[in-house]
């Protein structure tokens, strides 16, 4: 409930801001040397004559998946949800939000695998060995994963590690199933993601290890913990089925959020390393005034989040028993 | 030979602001099947003190000398194979808090299996059926159903039943209890001091009852230590303590004893707070608390000697025997007139 609420909520908004703008798109659409007539015609096409509330109504209605609910046309049926048409190339908006999300999904679930690979080991170590150099190191590496943006670290390394020691590629992107155009596949698309995903991951990764090795130096510290040494548990047990198994509840909870928070971050990281992913089309699409593109990315933003966090609501009352859904 | 024989044990731990001495040179022996009960107020290292006997004090800032004779085996200097072996086997330990003491995400049956199988080699099934009889032993109701429980759903009275249970799967022949009941209501204490009792009988186990409360250690105990500030006040049988008590601080616990009657005026009270263990008072460590406190209180630490009619009795103070014996019957003339 709470989910849709949220949705509309958010859907106005964007409306509304586009509304507030001091632009208009039908003018855009007739090019240089527009006519009034041209204008007009163009604004009629593109539906920005009518009042707001009409074209929002017009915008949910194509959104939702029922249809045929009219006063005078009773006769539910089913259909495919529609995001509108483009006003810039008049491309389905389904289509465009539907190419470049793999970009997007596969930049942020690869960013949060690679961020999760990084933050485990350095977090759980650095917790069992405080002030040891691995500890030190890891402290200096989460200060200025946190205070440097990711554009400038997207930068830095896309110049020293794809500009000047080639080792990777700077920009492009490669689908990860069939090869379209010169490159495809698994192999490929990893190469392509390795330098954004390091971007991207640094933040989290930085964040990561500082939270998971809080949380695994307090669950060190839990009574439950002595309790299962008291029993004569071996060290690696207690650490596996005791520490580690409290430790990482609220990083489960925690990477849902953040990945849905990722996916804003995703803007910067795609446009440093020109990915066409979903960031790259809300920009391109903003700087256009492109309405339903734009909100076609919203609506698709917001529906994703709001999916993760069901999926971490889920996942959380499945591992942890306290919360369990009766 | 004694079960356990622990010997001028010191154990002080490395802060930021300085060394803490924690224990600081406790001895004292427990029988098999006996029970020895350890009193003091907070923070006089009666945790600690059980800690470093089962090697279980954080290993970075700990340092702990003397030595703690387990059936002739020091397990100060034993290696942590062996130590884990001993715990949860031979020595078994339950704590303060049961809310915090059980893991929350694991179901209580398994914990209670984990506990078996860390020592014994059996399977899931065999643990599982051991884990249902120390259930029922303990006084769970319809232990069968509760064994895929977690601990969330159970009270804290129940929760120190299960930790009990879990203590006891191994059979161990000693069970230190580390303040079993403090966390717990009044009529749930008076059951779990019960149900140890019980149990103890039944397993034929040692038990370390640790405590801040002379009630506890009156029903229970066969022997008493008065921990004061890291070091023995006193130690003796429990008629000794009770009938004879030799030390002020002694007369202190005693006269603070909970009383139904509160509105008597209590015959010694301690006051003040007891002192830091970073830099413990000279002298005897308890004389700026102390109502009979002389000057040489304050310059020599009085050493453990027996009491001259009895060297099972031990205590620390200066006082003179007369002095001693008149106050103590004083006292316990006062609270049997308090009583009656
Ligand atoms: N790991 C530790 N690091 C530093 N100091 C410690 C540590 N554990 C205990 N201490 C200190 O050692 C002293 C004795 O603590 P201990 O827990 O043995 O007291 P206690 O007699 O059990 O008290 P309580 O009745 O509150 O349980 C206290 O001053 C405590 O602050
Ligand atoms: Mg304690």
């Amino acid at each position: 409930m709470w989910a849709f609420v949220l949705f509309i909520a958010v859907t106005i908004v964007t409306y509304v801001i586009f509304y507030a703008i001091p632009a208009n798109p039908a003018r855009l659409a007739c090019g240089q040397r527009a006519t009034a007539e041209c204008i007009k015609r163009a604004a009629h096409y593109l539906g920005t004559d009518r009042p707001l509330y009409v074209q929002y109504g017009k915008f949910f209605g194509r959104l939702m998946p029922v249809a045929g609910l009219g006063p005078n046309n009773f006769s539910p049926h089913f259909k495919t949800p529609n995001l509108g048409r483009s006003f810039t190339n008049r491309l389905t908006v389904n289509s465009v939000v539907l190419n470049a999300a793999p970009v997007t999904a596969s930049l942020v679930f690869g960013g949060a695998v690679f961020w999760m690979l990084i933050a485990l080991p350095v977090g759980i170590l650095s917790a069992l060995r405080p002030r040891s150099l691995l500890d030190r190191i890891a402290m200096v590496f989460v200060l200025v994963g946190i205070s440097a943006h990711p554009v400038w670290i997207g930068l830095l390394l896309a110049y020293f590690l794809g500009f000047k020691a080639g080792v990777f590629p700077i920009t492009g992107y490669c689908d990860f199933i069939n090869p379209s155009g010169n490159c495809g596949g698994p192999v490929q698309w990893a190469y392509h993601l390795v330098l954004p995903w390091a971007t991207f991951a640094f933040l989290f990764a930085a964040l990561y290890v500082r939270m998971i090795r809080a949380n695994v130096m307090e669950a060190l510290g839990e009574d439950y913990v002595r309790t299962a040494r008291a029993k004569g548990a071996p060290e690696w047990l207690v650490m596996r089925s005791h520490v580690l198994r409290n430790a990482l509840l609220p990083v489960v909870t925690m990477l849902g959020m953040d990945i849905g928070i990722a996916l804003g971050g995703a803007i910067f990281t795609e446009s440093v390393f020109g990915l066409p992913g979903l960031g790259k089309t809300a920009i391109q699409a903003i700087e256009n005034f492109d309405l339903p593109t734009t909100q076609g990315v919203v609506v698709f933003a917001t529906l994703c989040i709001i999916l993760l966090t069901l999926v971490v609501d889920l996942l959380y009352a499945w591992i942890d028993p306290r919360i369990r859904l009766t | 030979m004694a079960l356990l024989e622990v010997t001028d044990l010191k154990t002080y731990f490395r802060t930021d602001d300085g060394v803490v001495r924690a224990v600081d040179g406790v001895s004292f022996s427990v029988d098999k099947g006996q029970t020895l009960g350890i009193v003091g107020e907070s923070g006089s290292g009666k945790s600690v003190t059980c800690l470093t006997i089962m090697g279980l004090n954080p290993k970075r800032t700990a340092m702990s000398s003397g030595t703690a004779m387990w059936k002739g085996e020091d397990l100060l200097t034993a290696t942590p194979k062996r130590l884990r072996e001993i715990r949860g086997s031979e020595i078994a330990m339950i704590f303060q808090d049961p809310m915090t003491s059980l893991n929350p995400v694991h179901k209580i049956g398994a914990q209670l299996a984990e506990a078996m199988r860390l020592h014994e080699d059996v399977s899931k099934k065999t643990a599982r059926a051991r884990a249902l009889e120390l259930l029922k032993a303990v006084g769970i109701p319809r232990a069968e159903r509760r064994l895929d429980d977690y601990p969330h759903q159970f009270s804290g009275g129940m929760r120190q039943r299960v930790m009990i249970a879990m203590s006891l799967i191994n059979n161990p022949d000693l069970l230190i209890a580390d303040e079993p009941t403090t966390a717990l209501d009044v009529t749930t204490q008076a059951q779990i001091l019960t149900l140890i009792e019980k149990l103890q009988e039944e397993f034929g186990s040692a038990v370390i009852m640790i405590t801040h409360d002379l009630g506890v250690v009156a029903e229970i105990a066969d022997d008493v230590v008065v921990m004061y500030a890291a070091e023995v006040a006193e130690k003796g049988g429990v008629e000794q303590i009770f009938k004879k008590p030799h030390h002020p601080y002694t007369w202190g616990l005693m006269g603070s004893l909970p009383r139904l009657d509160a509105d008597v005026e209590r015959l010694v009270q301690i006051q003040g707070q007891p002192p830091s263990m970073l830099r413990p008072p000279t002298g005897c460590r308890f004389h700026p608390r102390c109502p009979y406190v002389m000057p040489i209180c304050k310059e020599v630490d009085p050493a453990l000697a027996p009491v001259s009619d009895d060297p099972g009795h031990l205590q620390s103070c200066h006082l003179d025997e007369e002095t001693k014996n008149r106050e103590a019957a004083k006292l316990l003339a006062g609270m049997m007139a308090e009583a009656s």
